[in-house]
């Protein structure tokens, strides 16, 4: 697709998903103010890009009836016993997120030092 | 079963209709068509698209690069289909797939999603404590198999592609496809050999 972005991400590149919880951010009204595709519990969790699955129609313009420019959707995998403190190690939770929902994790960590 | 629609929906539902076919958006055949290839869909198409991965290693590559593609080729239209993904079980790993957020789910080549899919108890459990849940249908993975969990939350549509049953050698299509279940599409549950069983 001509309008497709290029990936900022790579096979195998370590991404952080952003801390940022835009559902709190409430319309007036208090209804919420977004749709959002990012599950909570991965919220600020560090993981490794496993497949570039293309370019989609970002879901959080698309859910209000705006343009809707396309973005990098990504598999991104995630050891699983972290995310929870719980399970086997060796297992993983796999999950597509958009591009801009994730920073590089190196970058992540230089700031949170 | 799910409960009568109540006829409030209903009657919402023909505005919507009603509206959407006078702004020109839909048609009455479109949305004929639509239903008619939902209905058609059921687990069966995906059985069939697995029994001829273990059976045509050509297929196999397909399937597993473009699933979409891999569904067209076996009669199913996927237009206006969300991309569809098989993930590759193999003897050291197992999927198992789950919507976390909503319910999203293959529907083109497994129809309907059925209601332990959406449910909440599924839906935040099998992400946290994946092993436990497989456990309650019967799929107990040794610890030497890693589980990935598949949490299909935007554009694409998952599929498990499970590992040929030991004991189904020289099996023709058919006889494989009748050992893929949904739940076995879904990853809850692993193809389980009549004649391996017998045997134990």
């Amino acid at each position: 697709m001509s309008d497709s972005p290029a990936p900022r991400f790579a096979l195998g590149d370590a991404v952080r998903v952003k801390e940022d919880w835009p559902e709190r951010r409430r319309l007036p009204s208090g209804a919420p103010s977004c749709h959002i595709r990012t599950p909570h519990y991965l919220r600020g969790r560090t993981g490794r890009v496993e497949r570039v699955l293309g370019a989609f129609p970002n879901p959080e313009d698309l859910a209000f009836g705006r343009p809707a420019p396309r973005r990098v959707l990504y598999h991104v995998l995630f050891a699983q016993p972290p995310l929870f403190n719980e399970g086997q190690p060796g297992d993983d939770v796999l999950v597509e997120i958009f591009e801009h929902w994730l920073e590089p994790a190196a970058t992540a960590a230089k700031e949170a030092a | 079963m799910s409960p009568p629609p109540r006829p409030e929906s209903v009657a919402q539902l023909e505005r919507l209709i009603a509206a959407l076919k006078a702004k020109g958006i839909v048609t009455e055949e479109e949305l004929t068509a639509r239903q008619a290839q939902t209905d058609r869909a059921s687990p069966e198409i995906g059985a069939r698209m697995v029994a001829k991965a273990w059976t045509d290693p050509a297929y196999r590559a397909l399937l597993l690069r473009d699933g979409s593609e891999a569904a067209e080729m076996m009669g199913v239209s996927m237009a206006g289909a969300p991309p569809l993904g098989v993930l590759e079980d193999t003897p050291a790993r197992h999927h198992v797939i789950v919507c976390t957020l909503c319910s999203c789910y293959p529907r083109a080549v497994l129809g309907y999603p059925p209601s332990w899919y959406k449910s909440f108890a599924y839906r935040s459990r099998v992400v946290r404590e994946p092993r436990a849940v497989l456990a309650e249908w019967g799929t107990v993975l040794p610890p030497h198999v890693e589980l990935r969990v598949v949490d299909s939350t935007a554009d694409y549509r998952w599929m498990v592609l499970p590992v040929r049953p030991a004991g189904t050698e020289g099996w023709g299509e058919a006889q494989l496809a009748a050992l893929v279940t949904r739940d076995v599409l879904v990853g809850v549950a692993l193809p389980q050999a009549p004649v391996a069983a017998a045997a134990e």
